[in-house]
């Protein structure tokens, strides 16, 4: 039986919108306050969502200890209370919340082993949410 | 084509224990959900349906029906019980978020006439749920 898990993460970040193909004036248009020259931040949230079949002996699509342990370790240690935009993953990306999302999918895609990985969704704020599923159409 | 979720909440003990493991595997597999007497949740059911809209009702599914169906076949077996000892599939099955969601599944499924199941999700916790859609 195929099942899928999902786990919610929270980390805290600052990010500034600002594109460097575009003008001063069009970085305002676009972005508006998120634009503003100093940055912001946000109590991001984070699901993960794995699949595989549910494993007899445990019951589990992967044991959660393993999911947490690897969230905790390359995902949110790593953005917690940074600066997106002085990391070296939005050196030419523009740190918005689906690139960002984009680029945690593929964090997870790469190097998680217990169980495949579906879908990444992130709310950046209660009125907002962003989901990528590494161009997969996305399930609900 | 509609998607019809609905809603219900039921609190239960269970522990996660394998008779094929020694006690130090079950220990290191398992964690605290190991621990012998047993822990209890406050878990969320979300039930999705899906059909089309009967032109005479509006509705895709009766509520009322679905909220009996739900409550007979699911909370009241589940609802207040230690899962491990009280309900018959985890007396082979541990009780996890993954085989309760099969569980319900296959308690719904066959009592579902109205309209078809689309998915089933349960929340352990409010940072921890399970999507289950009859995929084998």
């Amino acid at each position: 039986m195929k099942a899928y898990l999902t786990r919610r993460y929270r980390f805290s970040a600052s990010h500034r919108l600002n594109s460097d193909s575009m003008s001063a004036e069009e970085n305002q248009s676009v972005y508006g306050k998120c634009n503003n020259p100093h940055g912001h931040g946000h109590n991001y949230a984070l699901e993960v969502t794995v699949s595989g079949q549910v494993e007899a002996k445990t019951g589990m699509v992967c044991n959660l200890m393993d999911l947490d342990s690897f969230v905790q370790e390359h995902i949110v240690y790593r953005f917690d209370h940074q600066n997106l935009n002085t990391m070296a993953e939005f050196r030419t990306a523009v740190p918005t919340t689906e690139n960002l999302c984009i680029e945690i999918y593929n964090i997870l895609q790469k190097r998680f082993q217990h169980a495949s990985v579906e879908k990444v969704r992130m709310e950046e704020t209660m009125l907002n949410s962003f989901e990528y599923a590494g161009g997969r159409e996305i399930r609900n | 084509m509609v998607h019809l979720t609905r809603k219900a909440e039921f609190s239960a003990s269970h522990y996660y224990h394998n008779d094929e493991f020694t006690a130090e595997e079950n220990q290191r597999i398992f964690g605290k959900c190991n621990n012998p007497n047993g822990h209890g949740h406050n878990y969320t059911l979300e039930v999705t349906v899906k059909g089309q809209v009967d032109p005479r009702s509006g509705f895709v599914v009766d509520l009322k029906q679905l909220k009996e169906i739900m409550n007979r076949e699911v909370i009241e077996a589940m609802d207040h019980r230690h899962l491990n000892k009280e309900v018959p599939e985890f007396r082979s099955h541990i009780p996890t978020t993954e085989n309760i969601a099969i569980s319900i599944w296959n308690r719904l499924k066959p009592k579902l006439k109205v309209a078809e199941l689309h998915r089933v999700r349960v929340y352990e916790t409010p940072d921890l749920f399970v999507d289950f859609y009859g995929e084998a």
